[in-house]
């Protein structure tokens, strides 16, 4: 039984208590702070924990929505905020600034569930505090054949005025020759 | 690519006449031709996919998730469709007990005995087994 089983037990198992999520993400995010030294190397490992979440609930993701694979980047983006942030984090952030060749676009999120109780010590100015989810991005669109690059650019922890979450598509993979072995 | 990650035979009649690995490639090479076939072929790219194919003695069914993981399902000829068979045991097998798994790491060869018994609970519950 997954652990969101286990959190929602009560009621619809997709269900888990909003602020309880909060604060276990906050209890990583502060055991990350104690063992790591610099803001850079925490970010690192938070992306990195994303990543492996993203691989494997991008599985979850498609067995649960349905979706067909994306004839465009732009469809991806759009399926990213309004389906799949709903369906884990029950937000949508609004898909917006795209670059003109199409690569680049930014979510910008109203709320961030991750974030309700927190405030950023001033030792830490560099902290990406929602980092995870980068990591999730990257390594669910990785596993779609879709490599991308993915980073805060704004964060209201930090001082500005609105969360930016930049992504950017880097390749397409293309799928794999035929095995060289093969007669 | 192309690694066979479980494999499980429910009434077989004949062996085939090679290893398991050599049929595991020759499936995946066979698989690989067909479906740039079918891409090449295609009215609409990018919008094709293989689904089944049948001789006069079995069928093929052939579904591939988004990312790549493919079911292969082999009945007699006189099956149905199998397409929402094989969606189903994507999203309430591989993805439930495999991928949830947190010991399996995805794309390695699924070894969990709960995943092999709920898989074989679903193939037996189907009403063309």
């Amino acid at each position: 039984m997954s652990l969101m089983n286990v959190l929602g037990r009560a009621g619809d198992s997709r269900k888990v208590n909003g602020e309880l999520f909060a604060f276990m993400y906050g209890s990583l995010v502060t055991q990350l702070v104690i063992d790591y030294e610099t803001d850079e190397a925490i970010n690192t490992q938070l992306e990195k924990m994303g990543y492996n979440i993203g691989i494997r609930l991008i599985e979850d993701f498609l067995a649960r929505s349905g979706v067909a694979r994306c004839v465009d980047f732009r469809e991806t983006a759009d399926v990213v905020a309004k389906l799949g942030f709903k369906q884990f984090l029950g937000i949508q952030p609004a898909v917006t600034n795209w670059s003109n060749d199409g690569k680049d676009f930014s979510l910008i999120f109203d709320n961030n569930p991750l974030c309700d109780f927190v405030e950023l010590p001033a030792d830490h100015p560099n902290l990406s505090y929602s980092n995870l989810l980068c990591g999730v991005i990257r390594g669910a669109l990785e596993m779609v054949q879709m490599k991308v690059e993915c980073k805060f650019v704004q964060d209201v922890l930090q001082g500005h005025t609105t969360t930016e979450m930049r992504v950017r598509l880097l390749e397409i993979i293309d799928e794999g020759e035929l095995p060289s072995n093969n007669t | 690519m192309g690694d066979c990650i479980y494999y499980k035979q429910w009434n077989r009649t004949k062996d085939a006449a090679m290893s398991q690995d050599e049929e595991f490639k020759l499936m995946y090479g066979m698989l690989y031709s067909i479906k740039s076939f079918a891409k090449r072929l295609s009215p609409q790219p990018g919008k094709e996919a293989l689904r089944f194919f049948k001789t006069n003695q079995y069928k093929l069914h052939f579904y591939e998730a988004p990312t790549g993981l493919k079911l292969i399902l082999i009945t007699s000829a006189d099956a149905g469709d199998m397409d929402s068979t094989l969606r189903s045991l994507y999203s309430q097998i591989y993805v439930e007990y495999a991928v949830k798994n947190p010991k399996y790491t995805p794309s390695s060869e699924i070894t969990s005995e709960l995943f092999a018994a709920k898989l074989d609970q679903f193939i037996r519950s189907q009403a063309i087994f």
